[in-house]
């Protein structure tokens, strides 16, 4: 088990260095770069731009050198001194505003991900073992409701039935006087009184997806023959179910946790920038749009550590649970 | 008959399935007993009800499946718990068909009482539990046993089915284990409470001939130590031919013949107990080269549309004009032999 | 023994086997199709879903004719008007053909906000196959024809003709049921061409991969892997963000296809090498193998037949998921922009606190992509279940 523990562990690093460089090329893309897209912005506005200033800044960012010296340089700044390079639209290092931000991103799409397994499964459970009952109807109804929904119209409606009917503005995660408080335990509480929104509406699309597969992998297993002997063993109904289909049924959750969580990252990106929350969403699409890249390609790297890091555990789980998997 | 040593008694058994495409009579109007402390051969081809038959006693018909008429009565004995050594004292006799399918009363006569052995070791263990958490469970169950004493007792039974090395192999997975060594696992599971009858359903179809000859070998000699009975199902007459006492032949949800080991054998009766017979291949058949082995002609009918009278008269070679009006009555001819045919009326 | 008098004994037979063959083999085509049918047809959503999917598209290809305005025909007399009500019985309690009522503006005086009143003195009947704005059909012929409108009156500005708004309009009075249709034609082709463009890679990489196997199968999984382990919509967020904001319409739209396949064709490769890998083994290739069949012909006659059902289903299912996904980029507006009209524009331009409170009906580009999706999800669903007709 700990060989291949470390096994997977040493096959993830050259992956991450590979999304490294992918994350700095496609932040490179756009045609010109912060300093041009700046000046562009100034001079719209009105105002006179010294040609000479631009490349002394452009010198002073190092956003004249070759592609593979940037990159050279950022990487040995994080490695190194943990170092994430200077956001230049902010005028601040990345390391002080990315990793709030990303924390809150984090807890967000995995308190989601969990209240969204805690309502699937019993669910799923139910519609399969009841299932073409009215209540499997509706269950898979809603379900693929769920699936249609993207979290973005979704929070969209949210907003609305609150806005109309509560009088309420449900936006951000926090209430005003918090925003730019140091953590205290009232501020936490405010957080939870904020974070309910975006989690039942991220759950809500990964409850659908959940269940959507618990309810068919439990169908295929129900009717295995292990099922049967257990029937023959005597045990009660649902002891038979909970502890053989069902602990069968629910591998293929672990081993999607990765992607599961991707999603959920995808969802809560575009969830976080409509309902404008403190997490990475808003921040990210602000400095795609400014070509910030040291911000931007920080961000982009990190959500894809995030998914590397949980399609190990994933797989880690995966092992645990599945005595098949181990041997091999 | 003397009925102090009955056991199991199954009358006019009728199991339907209700399914979208229409009803499937898979066991229609069964006859059969088991004695204690004896082996009931049932065979047939696949399809004729006889696994149905053998879940309908275990309360155990898949979905859709439900008992619409018969009795099966199970003559309970009291018993040591220990030893599983029986007193003839009855202790109560109980329509099994009856019950409740969920109910406490069948749930402490499964597994406890009747157990069973199914038919493909690979798929009928669970594959992400160990081999000892399957068998301690049961004795767990039924002889409330902590967990460490239903580990010995589950380290027992796979030493007493010659399972190698028992205090490792059971933390093993199923699918560490052999074809053979996986049905001796279940085996000591379907073993572990000492049921009076136990029920296997094709235990050896699924395995390679020298192991087949092994389980069949480890089954008889566990019968007379633990003294129970077997319902042995099974397509392959020469294993019937080695391990039952009595036979039931079955075809289309219906016992057609019902005789002792010998009499089945050497006076076959009823004509697809004959043309059974015939299909088995013969050694030094095959010196006559003309001659070819004999097959029934035709195949199992439609199950959603079964014919009239009596089922089998669409490939009988002895049919008479009467055969497809009028269902075939059991017809007792000798002592212990019975069969459902009218040329013996 | 010589070969030659047993050919010429087999010669004979051979000729009634390959009629048989024939027979048989239309049978073992035709039937799985028709087996197909039946068992799509069991399923009651995904029938209902695909004749919906069939009515949005023909919208969606006939906008200009179906919408009885353009996009950008803007109005002084409906700025932020409520659905028009289409009546049938006038004031006086009169059956007639359906029409509707001229409307009179009028300002709350605290909160300044516009309220719409029927005017009951003025009838507008509202006319099928009706003249109205001239456009260019699918750019062949210049014509003003549309499916049905209220009149125009002459001698009347186009600012201030009166007319009939059925889902509403907009805060500068445009009508919301127009650029719903007109939305669908982009919305729903970007799908579409988006998951061709994945299944034609998909298909190419995922065969190669899973026919072959070995490193070059390792090489492409791990490439695969790569891709699908950076979030998708960041991903996609970065990816637009680098389209110049000065490109023409139709070549943004290309782009941004092209983008959403870029992780699209993961999904189809996976799929194909799946199917490839399961098949491989399968004993019906092995004979083709045995009896000498070239790579190709196994592939393509021996294979391929026998998983495009799969594919099939999995197209439907991925289609949804392009359409949400061009709907959230130009949403966020990463994606299409005004003058580009399609739902996730629509909804961006809808977006804002104030709309959601007093306009509502300007999300109802958001009704038709939630139900777009979903009867794409059902229709998949249905697809693949009957996929595999043998399975029950």
């Amino acid at each position: 088990m700990l060989g291949y523990v470390l096994r997977r562990i040493a096959i993830m690093i050259p992956t991450l260095i590979v999304i490294s460089i992918i994350t700095f090329i496609i932040i490179q893309l756009p045609p010109g770069d912060f300093l041009s897209s700046y000046a562009a912005s100034l001079r719209a506005q009105g105002e006179v731009i010294d040609e000479a200033e631009i490349r002394v800044m452009r010198e002073r960012y190092g956003l004249n050198q070759p592609i593979y010296v940037q990159y050279g340089k950022w990487i040995k700044g994080i490695v190194t001194r943990g170092d994430w390079g200077q956001s230049m639209s902010l005028q601040r290092p990345v390391k002080d505003l990315i990793w709030q931000r990303m924390t809150l991103s984090m807890v967000l799409s995995v308190v989601s991900l969990l209240v969204g397994w805690f309502i699937a499964i019993p669910l799923g459970v139910y519609s399969a073992t009841h299932q073409y009952s009215p209540l499997d109807y509706i269950v898979t109804f809603i379900s693929f409701m769920g699936i249609g929904t993207p979290s973005f119209l979704l929070g969209l409606v949210v907003m609305f039935v609150a806005m109309n009917y509560m009088g309420l503005n449900v936006g951000g995660l926090f209430s005003d006087q918090f925003i730019l408080a140091p953590w205290s335990w009232a501020k936490v509480v405010d957080l939870l009184k904020h974070l309910w929104i975006p989690v039942s509406i991220l759950a809500f699309n990964g409850t659908a997806g959940g269940l959507r597969t618990t309810r068919a992998n439990l169908l295929d297993e129900l009717n295995k023959p292990y099922v049967e002997t257990a029937y023959a063993k005597g045990l009660t109904e649902r002891r038979v179910i909970w502890k053989y289909p069902v602990r069968v049924a629910l591998n293929p959750f672990f081993s999607t946790v990765g992607w599961e969580l991707a999603n959920l990252i995808s969802g809560a990106t575009l969830l976080s920038i409509v309902l404008n929350l403190q997490t990475e969403g808003p921040m990210l699409l602000n400095a795609l749009t400014a070509q910030d890249m040291y911000l931007a390609g920080s961000f982009l790297f990190l959500l894809s550590v995030m998914t590397v890091v949980g399609t190990l555990l994933s797989d880690i789980l995966l092992a645990w649970v599945d005595p098949r998997i181990r041997m091999t | 008959m003397n009925n102090s040593d009955l056991l199991l008694q199954m009358k006019d058994l009728k199991t339907y399935f209700f399914l979208d495409e229409g009803t499937v009579k898979a066991v229609d109007g069964a006859d059969l007993e088991i004695k204690a402390c004896s082996t009931l051969g049932v065979v047939g081809e696949s399809g004729c009800g006889k696994s149905v038959a053998a879940r309908s006693i275990m309360r155990i018909v898949a979905k859709g499946g439900r008992i619409v008429n018969g009795e099966i009565m199970f003559h309970q004995r009291l018993r040591d718990p220990e030893t599983g050594s029986r007193s003839s004292n009855l202790v109560d006799v109980l329509d099994l068909a009856a019950l409740n399918p969920h109910g406490e009363k069948i749930r402490s006569i499964r597994g406890a009482e009747i157990s069973m052995v199914f038919q493909e070791p690979m798929t009928s263990l669970s594959p992400v539990h160990t081999i000892g958490n399957q068998i301690g469970e049961v004795v767990s169950l039924h002889q409330k046993l902590d967990s460490k004493q239903a580990r010995e007792k589950a380290i027992d039974m796979l030493d007493r089915v010659g399972m190698p090395l028992p205090q490792r192999t059971i933390d093993r997975y199923p699918h560490e284990l052999s074809g053979g060594m996986r049905q001796r696992a279940m085996i000591a599971m379907a073993l572990s409470c000492h049921p009076s009858l136990l029920i296997a359903d094709e235990p050896t179809t699924a395995l390679d001939v020298t192991t087949e000859a092994q389980i069949l070998t480890l089954m008889r000699q566990l019968q007379e130590e633990l003294g129970m009975s077997i319902m042995f199902i099974t397509h392959n007459l020469g294993v019937i031919a080695q391990m039952a006492d009595r036979v039931a032949v079955m075809y289309l949800g219906k016992v057609v013949e019902d005789a002792s080991v010998e009499d089945l054998f050497y006076k076959p009766l009823h004509p697809y107990t004959q043309a059974l017979l015939q299909s088995i291949p013969r050694l030094g058949a095959k010196k006559d080269r003309n001659q070819r082995l004999a097959s029934i002609r035709g195949s199992v009918p439609d199950p959603y549309n079964l014919p009239r009278g009596c089922p089998f008269h669409p490939r009988c070679a002895r049919r008479l004009d009467i055969c497809d009006k009028e269902e075939p009555p059991l017809v007792k001819v000798d002592t212990g032999h019975q069969v459902r045919c009218v040329l013996y009326k | 023994m010589t070969n030659q008098p047993q050919a010429a004994q087999t010669n004979q037979p051979r000729i009634a086997l390959d009629e048989e063959a024939r027979v048989g083999e239309r049978i073992a085509v035709a039937t799985p199709a028709t087996l197909m049918w039946w068992k799509f047809r069991k399923h009651k959503l995904a029938v209902i879903s695909s004749i919906f999917l069939i009515f949005m598209y023909l919208l969606a290809i006939f906008c200009e004719f179906v919408s009885p305005y353009l996009p950008d025909d803007t109005s002084a007399l409906y700025k932020s008007a409520p659905p028009s009500k289409i009546r049938m019985i006038d004031a006086d309690g009169n059956f007639r053909r359906p029409f509707v009522y001229g409307t009179d503006l009028s300002r709350d005086p605290e909160t300044l906000r516009a309220i719409y009143t029927e005017n009951q003195e003025v009838i507008y009947p509202i006319k099928f196959f009706t003249q109205g704005p001239t456009y260019e059909f699918w750019g062949l012929w210049e014509t003003d024809m549309h499916l049905f409108g209220v009149a125009v009156l002459p001698d009347i500005p186009q600012e201030e003709q009166p007319r009939v708004m059925v889902l509403g309009a907009d805060r500068i009075g445009r009508d919301v049921f127009t650029m719903t249709v007109y939305g669908a034609r982009i919305s729903l082709s970007i799908g579409l061409i988006g998951v061709f463009i994945s299944l034609g890679v998909g298909i190419i990489i995922g065969g190669i991969s899973g026919f072959y196997g070995g490193i070059i199968d390792n090489l492409i999984q791990r490439i695969i892997e790569f891709i699908r382990s950076i979030p998708q919509i960041p991903l996609w967020m970065a990816l637009s963000a680098a389209l110049p904001l000065e490109w023409p319409v139709l070549r943004v739209y290309f782009a941004i296809s092209l983008i959403l396949s870029l992780v699209g064709w993961t999904n189809m490769a996976r799929v194909v090498r799946g199917r490839f890998l399961a098949m491989r083994e399968e004993d019906f290739v092995l004979s083709a193998r045995l009896t000498g069949s070239s790579e190709g012909r196994i592939i393509l006659v021996h294979m391929v037949p026998s998983f495009l059902s799969h594919i099939i289903a999995s197209l439907t299912l991925a289609v949804p998921y392009m359409i949400l996904s061009e709907t959230s980029l130009s949403f966020i507006g990463l994606g299409l922009r005004a003058p580009a009209i399609s739902w996730g524009v629509l909804l961006a331009e809808a977006q804002n606190v104030r709309s959601i409170a007093l306009t509502p009906w300007v999300f109802w580009p958001a009704v038709a992509v939630i139900s777009t999706v979903l009867a794409f999800n059902f229709l998949g669903d249905g697809m693949r279940d009957a996929a595999d007709p043998y399975a029950r």
